[in-house]
């Protein structure tokens, strides 16, 4: 970040480390020293906890990576009809991917507008508020958006699920199929949408915030309207920003189990029939229903199914995060 | 320039030049205020589920919502039982997220001031990297993580509240990181070379002057990481497992937390009662479910609050 201001002659301050050692040894003495191990000893103890997490999953996993069809299908508890670890764990990332994308697709144009809107509509004071009302959102345990979900919007909902199955019946190659007690996938990624929906929010109006006021007043002095002015300076410039932001949601949306686990009424296919019951579900729901009656391999079978997930959700992670770092060495904000 | 000058001196052309720039673009115009209410219609649309939310639980648990549901456990309570409460979860909740401040807290805050007063090199850029990384870990896995890792020890089957503290802390870690960088980020440099100016060793200036500086802001870090991890489930479904009785010791044997006793009520659903039982309620699992939910929100709204309020309260005054 602050790689812009340093001198020019810091710049081969890698190739000079032993005058800053001797610097340490002059002015550290006593705990200070130790201090200095302490604290770094702990960073370095957090990265160990990450691989530790990695090291675990892959360890207890590997069993049911290694065992036959036959120990799979008796004791690995996998369902009847499957008899390789692939048959779960394939439709069940297709689940998680598909429950999330759409979570996605439904919250980033609405968490974007909410953004301009704390950024470039709402009045000053207002906008603050604004803010922790959303903030408010994302403090809402998942397990009362499940309840919620399953008690209230399911019922409410599926309405409109029949509605939209009603008039997507024209398809000619395809049949909508519809469930009346609203327990299908859509009606969790609406719920999913909601839960992510505060930290798009939160990313993308930090990113809109930073537009250079300059490139704003240069457009509105050309004419712009308020929202020719957003398209033109506002949303180039907070592009990246908020394509993280959209793979920061998709990372918790992914990994999201309570308000799919209290909602949907599990199945494990390949299936893009959303408005239905007994389709698909997600892995950590799946994990998550699973766990207490598992012993013995089934435990291998979920801690694999687990692995899976944390595999996914580190690429989109990483990749968000990667992002957001590139974006701030290169962007003109700074 | 002889444009504007001719347009002065004529108060018609001033006016049919107003009306010109100000109406001539209609279409663009409508895209405009289309937009406008597009973005006021997003955030309308975010309001929705929130007021919807807020306004079930607190009516549909507030009914349950009294001394009794607040300090009786579930223990010998079956069936449409008109009884039993969420006293065994909120303990079983306290315990094991105080047993996750106490493990996340001070390692959170050594790896923050690493970061800040230290952080040099390429250990301090993985660290910050895999920081942000460690935010998105899916609560499920820090489940599976600590199971796996206790399990090595306990044997299979081992349900403590230890185990949940331990999966928690994963979760939580990071987020005690990254509000105690911003606190310690924000102490103005010139009280650290004043302390240093006055011979006071690193450590010190340290503990004494930048921790001193940002305690309000680290408190409200702190207790917003906690609002955070306290409505955590799945990971403590799968480590402390379900249980019905008041247990204080996190080392022995199952607990019960709030969000999954709100969990497993949920999952028991309507309880099938006799025609002509009088004490059975059909709907009273739910009507619990949605009780622990009000207490849980109120808990979490609470710690909120309260960080905030710190921070306005008690951050010295910079300026």
């Amino acid at each position: 970040m602050t790689t812009t201001d340093s001198p020019p002659d810091a710049k081969p301050g890698r190739l000079k480390p032993p005058t800053r050692r001797r610097n340490h040894g002059d002015t550290e003495r006593g705990f200070s020293r130790v201090f200095r191990w302490i604290t770094t000893g702990s960073g370095a103890f957090l990265l160990l906890v990450l691989a530790a997490v990695a090291v675990f999953l892959i360890a207890r996993g590997l069993p049911a990576l290694t065992a036959s069809p036959e120990e799979l299908s008796g004791k690995g508890g996998l369902p009847t009809g499957m008899n390789s670890l692939w048959d779960l764990v394939g439709p069940l990332v297709f689940g998680t991917l598909l429950a999330a994308a759409m979570a996605l697709l439904l919250a980033t144009p609405v968490a974007i507008g909410i953004a301009l809107f704390i950024s470039h509509y709402a009045p000053r004071r207002a906008a603050s508020v604004i803010g922790y009302v959303i903030d408010l959102l994302a403090a809402i345990p998942s397990v009362v958006f499940g309840l919620w979900g399953g008690r209230t919007l399911a019922p409410i909902i599926s309405d409109v699920w029949v509605w939209i199955a009603g008039v997507l019946d024209f398809l000619p190659f395809w049949t909508v199929n519809v469930t009346n007690t609203g327990r299908s996938l859509a009606t969790a990624s609406v719920v999913l949408a909601v839960m992510v929906l505060p930290i798009i929010t939160a990313v993308s109006r930090e990113v809109f915030l930073q537009t250079p006021t300059l490139h704003e007043e240069a457009a509105l002095a050309l004419g712009a309207t308020r929202w020719e002015m957003i398209r033109t300076a506002v949303l180039p410039f907070g592009r990246s920003g908020v394509i993280s932001a959209a793979m920061l949601g998709l990372g918790r949306a992914l990994g999201e189990t309570m308000a799919v686990l209290m909602i949907l009424s599990p199945g494990i296919l390949y299936s893009f029939q959303i408005f239905d019951s007994g389709q698909q579900q997600t892995i950590a729901a799946f994990i998550a229903s699973r766990f207490a009656e598992a012993s013995g391999l089934a435990v291998n079978v979920l801690i694999a199914t687990g692995l899976a997930l944390f595999v996914i959700t580190m690429v989109v992670n990483m990749g968000a995060r990667a992002i957001v770092a590139r974006r701030k060495e290169f962007s003109g904000a700074n | 320039m002889s444009a504007t000058t001719s347009i002065t001196d004529d108060a018609g052309a001033v006016e049919r030049t107003r009306a010109l720039l100000t109406s001539a673009d209609t279409g663009r115009r409508r895209t405009d205020r289309a937009m406008t209410v597009l973005i006021y219609g997003a955030f309308t649309l975010a309001v929705i589920p929130l007021v919807s939310l807020l306004w079930t639980v607190v009516v549909n648990g507030i009914e349950r919502f009294n001394g009794d549901f607040l300090f009786t456990s579930m223990r010998g309570v079956f069936g449409g039982m008109d009884m039993g409460g969420a006293y065994h979860a909120a303990v079983g909740t306290l315990m094991i997220t105080l047993t996750a401040t106490v493990i996340s807290v001070p390692i959170g805050l050594l790896v923050a001031i690493y970061l800040v007063e230290y952080g040099r090199g390429a250990l301090a850029r993985a660290t910050t990297f895999f920081v942000d990384v460690m935010t998105g870990i899916p609560s499920i896995v820090a489940g599976l993580f600590a199971f796996a890792l206790f399990t090595i020890f306990l044997g299979p089957g081992a349900k403590l509240g230890i185990i949940a503290a331990v999966a928690l802390s994963v979760l939580m870690i990071p987020v005690v990181v990254r509000s105690c960088e911003e606190m310690l980020k924000l102490v103005p440099n010139e009280l650290r070379e004043a302390s240093y100016a006055l011979g006071v060793p690193k450590w010190l200036t340290i503990v004494r002057v930048v921790l001193r500086t940002s305690v309000a802001g680290i408190t409200t870090g702190v207790l917003l990481s906690i609002a955070r991890v306290i409505g955590e489930t799945a990971p403590i479904l799968i480590t402390a497992g379900v249980s019905d009785s008041i247990n204080f010791n996190p080392f022995d044997g199952r607990m019960m937390t709030l969000p999954v006793y709100i969990f497993s009520q949920y999952r028991q659903g309507p309880v099938p009662c006799r025609e002509d039982a009088l004490d059975c309620l059909v709907g009273i699992n739910f009507d619990r479910a949605w009780a622990a939910a009000l207490l849980l929100i109120i808990i979490v709204m609470l710690l909120n609050l309260i960080g905030r309020l710190v921070t306005r309260w008690f951050s010295p005054k910079l300026r």
